[in-house]
């Protein structure tokens, strides 16, 4: 018997004592949904899968491309083509070599039927492989922002996915939980050593990562904890039990910053939240105006965005972290001029006017969609809205739901008014209007539809001189603020929140780069 | 004997019932395609997989092919977390089921202790504070305690942590955090929270039957012998109070796991009842159709245990 | 055997020598008028609130997370501050305390009459209907009321597109809670109908041909009102802690018209933050409230109905 307590007592204490320095404990309150690196394009999904496997083309903290499973990237003269070079002695968690095989594979993975990347990697038509460290990436047409698109394709190895039954991402006709979904084979600085969905996930310095030469990184083990309860994530890391919250909520971060041990970096997001207004002819389904579409007219679509008092949703909503504008996509982004980006300006009077001169000076009642736990305070700057095109007459019903909801309204263009919010990891123009000013553009779900624009788009994505192709996307810009299709409202601020030990580079595209992150670095 | 059987009836009943309630939120709430498609998928693709999915059969056969996979123990794959949903309730169960066990015991030990001071000195000063005071008890909402406690103990004075369970250890099919002083210290703020309302409840009890039994004739008897207090009151008297407020404690097993989910959320504890309300909100039906079916198997359980030590306890029950 | 031992579990538990001092101490007065209040500022609420909360146009998101008027940055226009939408959070409690009010009555009202119907069916039919109904709640009655609130609102919520969810919201709350507490309400009237049934009285009434549902309306009812009275007090404690519980865990009044559930876990989000005051008072307030209709409800058992102590 006394034995026994002495051995539970040995257990304690080494269980006690696990957290040693080399840990790091984290969380956000989004779990991924799945480990298959190409089947969800969800945002948490893609920071932790990134953690394990690694691109061909990444980017640095500054957003700049840089090299990751390959080492060089050039245009070949005279073909619509891109040649890479791979890096050499590369190996995957489970052993495996590095081969051009593997990108071949990954590249065709991600063309599969189930495949969330199948529209960002459509314009590739066939990947050659010149030798065992150089492919050939063929496309249909010339495309300027391969590179910039690479880097959301995550590289698998293509034996283990035969083995393990993957060869295509998961696909729910089988009804069964592929073997992707739990492991991880990556080439990335961590590799997976256990999975509890939503509870905590760990994982284990991978030594033999070809980049810790020149990445400073001392970690040893990644302890993710997902919260959703945002007033508990504050809770855990005031309280000590974490060293790094992805997404502390807005309201506590003065708080954070000014307590003992803790600090806050911030750094301007590439995502901007903006509001869509369903523009086709027919009649809203849910106004109450049913002979014709209110937010057809124009001057109806201005009167909206004058009537949001941007400045206030910045104080208040966003406690100082965001950046009001005018345009759909941000500063750090090709394409973006301060004259554009300057926001309508809050002019209730002006908006009243606009609506008694489209004949709506009664107002109208529309319903808007909001999702309520993607952005940061989503609901919150819904609300604010609500009161604000109150005050012009515009009585909205707010329908604030989960995201996959939300987003299941969105594709399927169901919505008369939503609040959605677009981020661009190829940092070019182009991503945003084929996906928003395009007609029959996926989140176009404003039906927003204008032949001259449509042109423009289609030019862009052929051209391959930088200055026509810069005009070009000013153009569309313009034509859009003036339609105004949509009501932007600002752009995101990144902050992350973490003991101040912990020396972790921030990055717009809010994804943490592990490999960096030292821990009591004296 | 009779009595039995048709408790077993009574059972059988409840779970074919709870189970055909499950199985037509599978089937009729909402599309369950609209939530498996992805988000560019063609009517065709839908067709198609209406097809595999045996949304076309008629509603007994789907129902028995629901019934078949159910007995099993497969309900399918969660919409959000895309895997078995048997294997997440598995995994969720042991931190559910420590998170009661403790709260458990933290109102059994406080509760009789408590009771049993108030049943026997009802008119101190303390007796009457511990009254008041369990009234507040029933009237404190189980999230505003669990918040209240956060606040104190956490983020005020960094005693306890917040949330999570804190260090697990892994044996194999158990998943426990009893056996690390993280661990107890995690369990510590949430078992005091989900215990509160079972405490006030055992107290009063307790504290009723002790005044009860102390005002029978056999207690008198005892005094009149010269019995010691002590034992008195330890050897007649609550030994005489166990049999009901063990029943009671019982079936009040069934309390606790009804507000862990609140607890749960309050604490974000890992456990099926978190599990379950995310699942609401996400309209992640096969987690909600099979908890349901899962919790209904549990109380039942318990209820019949429960009537079955009644049973054994007491005979006049065999006799009626 | 089973009826008996949970009533009297109940009754225990509803317990007792304690009200005694209640009914002789100035406490029970001091519940019967803070009920009282607390049921005035709800009806009274659009008269006595400074602001309509519920109108968008009237809030001003500028006013926002403003602390109460005798702190530091408050205003005197706000006496307990405004919450994080600029709405003032005295006027947001009256008419949040008035929807938590009209939804615990809602619910209770709906588990009151059908269990009062179905146990005086049960009482006076007997038989087959008996058990049925009795053994129905029985079942639910091993299922925690909150529980089965839960399950039930989670349920209507499933079957409904997640897009009237708001809309609809208040009545699945009351849906959910009614039917989870009238097994309550069945067993004590089955049990009161059993006894009046036998009663020679109404025998008698019986014997002279007066039609069933006379005899339930002249002779069972009135008898069996008093215990449902003081049931349906307490089981209104209990339903307005239901709600705020559904509010709080985001399953139940949605936050463009707040009850104080949902006021608590929209303050909970900033407590942290040192805004304090949203989620205190709304608790604050909430707790009181429940503990006035305890204490109220224990009195009322006292006076009315002691045969249930």
């Amino acid at each position: 018997m006394k034995k026994c307590v002495m051995s539970l007592l040995a257990v304690m204490a080494v269980a006690g004592t696990a957290a040693s320095a080399e840990t790091l404990r984290w969380s956000s309150s989004g779990d991924a949904l799945t480990f298959d690196p190409h089947s969800e394009v969800d945002a948490s999904t893609r920071a932790i899968n990134g953690i394990m496997y690694e691109r061909l083309i990444s980017r640095d903290v500054a957003l700049n491309l840089i090299g990751g499973l390959a080492t060089s990237w050039e245009p070949v003269e005279g073909e619509n083509a891109w040649l890479l070079k791979l890096r050499e002695g590369v190996k995957f968690h489970e052993g495996q070599d590095f081969t051009a095989e593997d990108v071949v594979f990954s590249i065709n993975r991600t063309q599969a039927p189930t495949s969330a990347y199948i529209k960002l990697m459509s314009s590739i038509e066939t990947v050659e492989v010149i030798n065992d460290y150089e492919v050939k990436l063929v496309t249909k047409d010339p495309n300027p922002i391969l590179p910039a698109q690479l880097t959301s394709i995550m590289i698998m190895d293509s034996d283990w996915s035969e083995e393990n039954g993957v060869v295509e991402p998961q696909n729910f006709q089988t009804k069964e939980e592929t073997y992707a979904v739990r492991h991880a084979n990556g080439t990335g600085p961590f590799k997976l050593v256990s999975r509890a969905p939503d509870e905590q996930t760990i994982m284990a310095r991978n030594e033999d990562w070809w980049g810790w030469g020149d990445h400073p990184g001392n970690i040893d083990t990644l302890e993710f904890r997902p919260i959703a309860n945002a007033a508990t994530r504050v809770a855990s890391l005031l309280s000590g039990e974490l060293d790094f919250v992805l997404d502390p909520p807005l309201q506590d971060i003065k708080r954070i910053d000014g307590a003992e041990g803790l600090e806050i970096q911030t750094v301007p997001e590439v995502r901007t939240i903006f509001f869509g207004m369903k523009q086709s002819p027919e009649p809203l389904k849910s106004s109450n105006v049913k002979d014709k579409n209110p937010f057809a007219d124009v001057r109806v679509r201005l009167a909206v965005n004058h009537a949001l008092d941007l400045k206030a949703i910045q104080r208040v909503v966003m406690d100082g972290n965001s950046f009001p504008t005018g345009m759909l996509t941000s500063p750090n982004v090709l394409g973006s001029t301060p004259e554009l980006d300057a926001p309508y300006g809050f002019d209730p009077e002006k908006s009243k006017e606009l609506m008694a001169e489209a004949g709506y000076a009664d107002g109208f009642s529309v319903q808007l969609d909001c999702p309520n736990d993607r952005y940061l305070n989503d609901e919150k700057i819904c609300q604010a809205a609500v009161s604000m095109l109150a005050r012009i007459g515009i009585d909205v019903t707010l329908e604030a739901t989960p995201k996959n909801i939300h987003f299941t309204k969105v594709n399927d263009k169901d919505t008369d008014f939503f609040l959605i919010g677009w981020g661009v990891p190829t940092l070019d123009s182009q991503y945003p209007m084929e996906y928003l000013l395009d007609v029959g553009g996926r989140a176009n779900a404003a039906e927003y539809n204008n032949p001259e624009v449509n042109a423009k788009i289609a030019q862009i994505s052929k051209e391959m001189d930088p200055e026509t192709r810069l005009n070009l996307i000013h153009d569309v810009w313009e034509i859009a603020r003036a339609d105004a299709p949509y009501a932007p409202v600002h752009h995101q601020v990144i902050s992350w929140a973490m003991v101040s030990d912990l020396d972790l580079p921030i990055a717009a595209d809010n994804t943490p780069r592990f490999e960096f992150a030292v821990k009591n670095a004296n | 004997m009779r009595y039995l059987f048709g408790r077993l009836m009574q059972v059988g009943l409840v779970m074919i019932v709870v189970s055909f309630v499950s199985f037509s939120m599978f089937n009729f709430v909402g599309d369950p395609l609209s939530s498996l498609l992805p988000e560019d998928a063609t009517a065709a693709d839908a067709d198609r997989m209406r097809d595999a999915l045996g949304l076309n059969d008629s509603v007994m056969t789907q129902y028995g092919r629901f019934m078949a996979n159910a007995v099993q123990g497969n309900f399918g794959i969660s919409y959000r977390l895309k895997q078995p949903v048997t294997e997440l309730i598995a995994s969720r169960l042991p931190a559910t089921l420590e998170l009661v066990a403790v709260s458990a015991v933290i109102a059994i030990v406080v509760g009789v202790t408590a009771g049993v001071f108030c049943g026997i000195r009802p008119k101190s000063w303390a007796s009457k504070t511990i009254l008041s005071s369990s009234l507040a008890g029933v009237s404190l909402p189980t999230f505003v305690m669990g918040i209240a406690l956060i606040y104190i103990f956490a983020v005020t004075l960094k005693w306890l942590p917040s949330s999570g369970r804190g260090g697990t250890v892994d044996l194999g099919v158990w998943k426990t955090s009893l056996l690390t002083v993280d661990g107890w210290r995690s369990i510590l703020l949430p078992a005091i929270t989900l215990s509160l309302f079972q405490t006030t409840m055992i107290l009063r009890l307790v504290r009723a039957e002790m005044l009860e039994v102390m005002r029978a004739d056999y207690i008198k008897f005892a005094r009149a012998r010269g019995l010691t207090d002590r034992a008195i009151n330890f050897g007649h008297a609550l030994r005489n109070t166990l049999v009901p407020v063990t029943t009671v404690i019982g079936m009040n097993i069934g309390g606790l796991i009804a507000f862990s989910v609140i607890t749960e959320t309050v604490f974000q504890w890992p456990g099926t009842g978190l599990m379950f309300i995310q699942a609401v909100g996400f309209v992640d039906i096969p987690v909600m159709a099979a908890y349901l079916l899962f919790v209904a198997g549990l109380f039942v359980l318990i209820s019949l245990t429960v009537d079955l030590l009644y049973f054994l306890i007491d005979p006049r029950i065999r006799l009626s | 055997m089973i009826d008996t031992e949970k009533t009297s579990r109940l009754s225990r538990f509803l317990d007792n020598d304690m009200v005694w001092s209640f009914t002789h101490s100035p406490m029970a007065m001091a519940a019967g008028i803070a009920t009282l209040l607390f049921f005035c500022a709800a009806l009274f609420a659009p008269i006595i609130a400074p602001f309509n909360p519920f109108d968008p146009a009237q809030v001003m998101l500028w006013d926002g997370k403003l602390p109460p008027a005798w702190a530091d940055g408050g205003l005197p226009q706000y006496i307990l501050g405004t919450d994080d939408q600029g709405r003032d959070l005295l006027s947001t409690m009256l008419y949040g305390g008035r929807l938590s009010i009209l939804v615990g009555l809602a619910a209770v009202l709906l588990g009151m009459v059908l269990g009062t119907t179905l146990g005086v069916i049960s009482g006076f039919a007997g038989g087959l209907t008996d058990v049925i109904i009795m053994r129905i709640a029985d079942v639910q009655l091993t299922i925690p009321g909150i529980l089965t609130a839960i399950m039930i609102n989670g349920f209507g919520r499933a079957f409904l597109p997640i897009e009237y969810h708001n809309q609809f919201a208040i009545y699945f709350v009351i849906i959910a809670i009614g039917l989870s507490d009238w097994p309550q309400f069945a067993r004590v009237t089955r049990g009161a109908t059993m006894v009046e049934r036998n009663k020679e009285y109404v025998q008698a009434a019986r014997v002279i041909g007066l039609p069933n549902w006379l005899i339930i309306l002249r002779h069972v009812l009135p008898n069996v009102m008093r215990s449902v009275i003081v049931l349906s007090t307490l089981s209104f404690a209990i339903a307005i802690i239901s709600e705020a519980t559904l509010s709080f865990l985001g399953q139940g009044i949605p936050s463009t018209t707040p009850s104080l559930g949902t006021l608590i876990r929209v303050g909970n989000e900033y407590l942290f933050s040192g805004l304090w005051w949203i989620a205190f008072f709304p608790s604050l307030t909430l707790v009181l409230l429940v503990f006035s209709v305890n204490l109220l409800g224990d009195k009322l058992r006292d006076i009315l109905d002691p045969k249930l102590r």
